[in-house]
């Protein structure tokens, strides 16, 4: 089946309008919001909806304006606000969808029913989510009611209305803090490739993170992106939207890690069990290790979702709650509701690049394994 | 429910054994689990089954004395119409995502080329990227189509990019067929589209299966696209429940009906088909 044969020429055909969309859907588009991004459209308010807008190229002035304009604080706050969620949420399915398996996987009765009462929330819409938990968080609602049944006292926390703030720190910081975590990875991967013998990773690695170290200490401090000290932190009004994400997402991670259970062959436990592992070893020595892959998958399919996650805050909080919104939700804001269609570009812009830090190096590692089997 | 039942004379993967505290430990947890999953539900129908005036902050928890069906057509006179609109969305979309993908799939895996591998790839890319990020362009295009406020605008947003995910899910699919049976149907005198309809096509039903209800699931439970590209008369259903339980002056037993009907058909999808469902969603992750 070598050459351009009728069938291979029909094969071409059959792909080529699915090409044609996404090549204009996904990539047209996208060029055009980053083109978008650096214009003023929008911007004058006159000229957002003329039919003929005067839209002049201003360069990065939109996203300098983002992160450092006096009116965008909102927008920095969402930044915050998208990696503690993100973070906590991982860390919330992984950990939960971890422990359900691994009770699922001991065989428990009715094994099907668990499984489809845990599950069942991945079938629902974010919107249908969120407007149950919604009610159940409301200021004297379901949750805080709860401890009456047990003939407690009602709790008062704002689930979603709560202004607190944890672990606040200063946007000028930002740049510093940025370098600190890099240059720290960057000291980790050395010290890992001077361990492996890996000479020239070693040298590049240290380097890197000597550089950064000293960027820090010298200029760094001397940055400063906003005339006056503004804090950001870890709003606790975002607590009750990361337990309703969890909610909903955890059973997919159970069903990851049951199909990756499963497919660990008995001869293995077997083989660990004749070798005196006891449980506690086989899961540190032999489980754990092989589910590793299966932890990386869903961690980036976590992540992504969570970094674009926006409806569920939505019907959760409303679009006005500045201590539970995302960028995801301000995009969306701004470009349809104020019609600031520049700004809201480059906030897309923002999280298009968020997410391809996290999705394009996994999807070039399982391509690459895959023409290496070809 | 006891753990043992050793007159029980069902096989069992599982070795039968005594009591252990584990295996009590164990079923307390998942009791447990099941309660976290399960309280919302028990909240939602006990909400959307209360009168309005029977409605109380301090009572939320409490089962309603009276049942008040009537949430459930009032919730219907306003977001029924949505409903309607999201079926008909639903079933288009799906129907013509399956279609694209069931071929795509096809010419992907069974008529390789070279750089094949690297225009899948960047064909998936689109399945990952946040929708935020071409919304301003594909809002001026549909609209530039004529196609603002129709549903058929969102539909060919659905449609476009839902290409990656059925592709992918076929295209690995049929990665199982054996290239032998291909090779035979050539020797046959078959092309490639008498392949496709004798060969590939009526093995395909498991695929289609997959990608129906996940596509399906997807389309239905939507929300960006939804409120972006439609006005009133088209919004689909997660719009409209968005709207009914954001205004402030609805009681709450309209929107968690509402949601109740919004979720109903995914859910029944859920329960009826679960383990294609099952399928469909580690396809979004695991390659095959």
């Amino acid at each position: 089946m070598k050459g351009l044969s009728k069938d291979r020429l029909w094969s071409i055909a059959v792909l080529t309008p699915s090409i044609i969309l996404i090549a204009v859907f996904v990539y047209g588009f996208i060029a055009r919001s980053v083109y978008v991004s650096m214009t003023d459209w929008g911007n004058d308010p006159a000229q957002a909806l003329a039919l003929d807008p005067i839209i002049r190229w201003v360069g990065l002035a939109n996203y300098q304006e983002l992160f450092t304009g006096f009116l965008q604080g909102r927008f920095r706050q969402e930044l915050v606000s998208t990696i503690f969620f993100t973070l906590f949420f991982i860390l919330g399915c992984l950990g939960l969808g971890l422990g359900l398996a691994l009770i699922l996987d001991r065989n428990p009765k009715g094994e099907g029913l668990w499984r489809t009462i845990f599950l069942f929330p991945m079938s629902l819409s974010f919107i249908v989510t969120g407007t149950i938990w919604r009610w159940m968080l409301q200021p004297g609602g379901g949750v805080n009611q709860a401890p009456t049944l047990l003939g407690g006292q009602p709790s008062t926390f704002g689930w979603l209305s709560s202004t607190d703030a944890l672990w606040k720190f200063d946007w000028n910081k930002l740049p510093l803090l940025t370098a600190s975590v890099v240059g720290l990875v960057l000291v980790i991967m050395a010290v890992r490739a001077a361990r492996s013998g890996d000479r020239t990773r070693t040298l590049v690695a240290a380097a890197c993170a000597a550089l950064l170290f000293l960027w820090a200490l010298f200029i760094g401090p001397n940055i400063k992106m906003l005339p006056a000290p503004e804090l950001h932190g870890f709003n606790l009004a975002l607590i009750g939207i990361i337990i309703a994400a969890v909610w909903q997402m955890s059973g997919y991670t159970m069903a990851l890690y049951l199909a990756g259970l499963r497919g660990i062959p008995e001869e293995l436990r077997e083989a660990a069990r004749v070798d005196g592992a006891n449980d506690i070893g086989m899961y540190q020595h032999v489980i754990f290790p092989l589910l590793a892959p299966i932890t990386l998958s869903a961690m980036i399919v976590l992540g992504h979702i969570s970094l674009k996650i926006f409806d569920l805050v939505y019907a959760m909080a409303g679009p006005d709650n500045i201590n539970t919104s995302v960028p995801a939700l301000n995009m969306y804001l701004t470009s349809f509701r104020q019609n600031q269609f520049a700004l809201g570009a480059a906030i897309g812009t923002i999280l298009l690049i968020l997410v391809a830090f996290v999705i394009v190096p996994y999807l070039s590692s399982q391509f690459r394994t895959e023409e290496g089997h070809a | 429910m006891t753990t043992t039942a050793p007159a029980n004379a069902t096989p069992s993967a599982a070795p039968r054994r005594a009591i252990k505290p584990g295996r009590v430990v164990m079923y307390a947890l998942l009791i447990l689990a099941a309660l976290f999953f399960l309280v919302p539900v028990y909240l939602l129908f006990a909400t959307a089954l209360k009168s309005p005036d029977a409605i109380n902050l301090a009572t939320t928890w409490h089962w309603p004395a009276a049942l008040n069906w009537a949430s459930f057509s009032d919730a219907w006179a306003k977001i029924g119409g949505n409903v309607l609109n999201s079926l008909f969305l639903a079933v288009t979309a799906t129907f013509l995502s399956a279609l694209l993908g069931s071929l795509n799939g096809y010419a992907l895996s069974k008529w390789k080329f070279r750089g094949a591998n690297t225009l899948f790839a960047l064909m998936l890319f689109g399945m990952f990227i946040p929708y935020q990020a071409v919304l301003i362009p594909l809002f001026q295009f549909i609209k530039s189509l004529g196609l603002y406020g129709s549903i058929w605008g969102l539909i060919l947003a659905h449609v476009v990019y839902g290409i990656p995910i059925t592709t992918l899910i076929f295209r690995n699919f049929y990665a199982d067929v054996p290239d032998a049976l291909i090779e035979a149907a050539t020797i046959d005198g078959a092309g490639f589209w008498q392949i496709y309809g004798r060969v590939i096509f009526p093995i395909s039903i498991p695929g289609f299966v997959v990608v129906i209800i996940w596509q399906f699931t997807q389309v239905w439970n939507e929300f960006l696209f939804a409120a972006t590209l439609t006005n009133t008369t088209s919004q689909p259903v997660t719009y409209a429940l968005s709207q009914l339980a954001g205004g402030q002056a609805v009681s709450w037993n309209l929107p968690m009906a509402g949601a109740i009907l919004a979720a109903l058909p995914t859910l029944l999808v859920y329960i009826l088909l679960g383990r294609y469902f099952v399928r469909g969603l580690l396809a979004g992750s695991v390659k095959g």
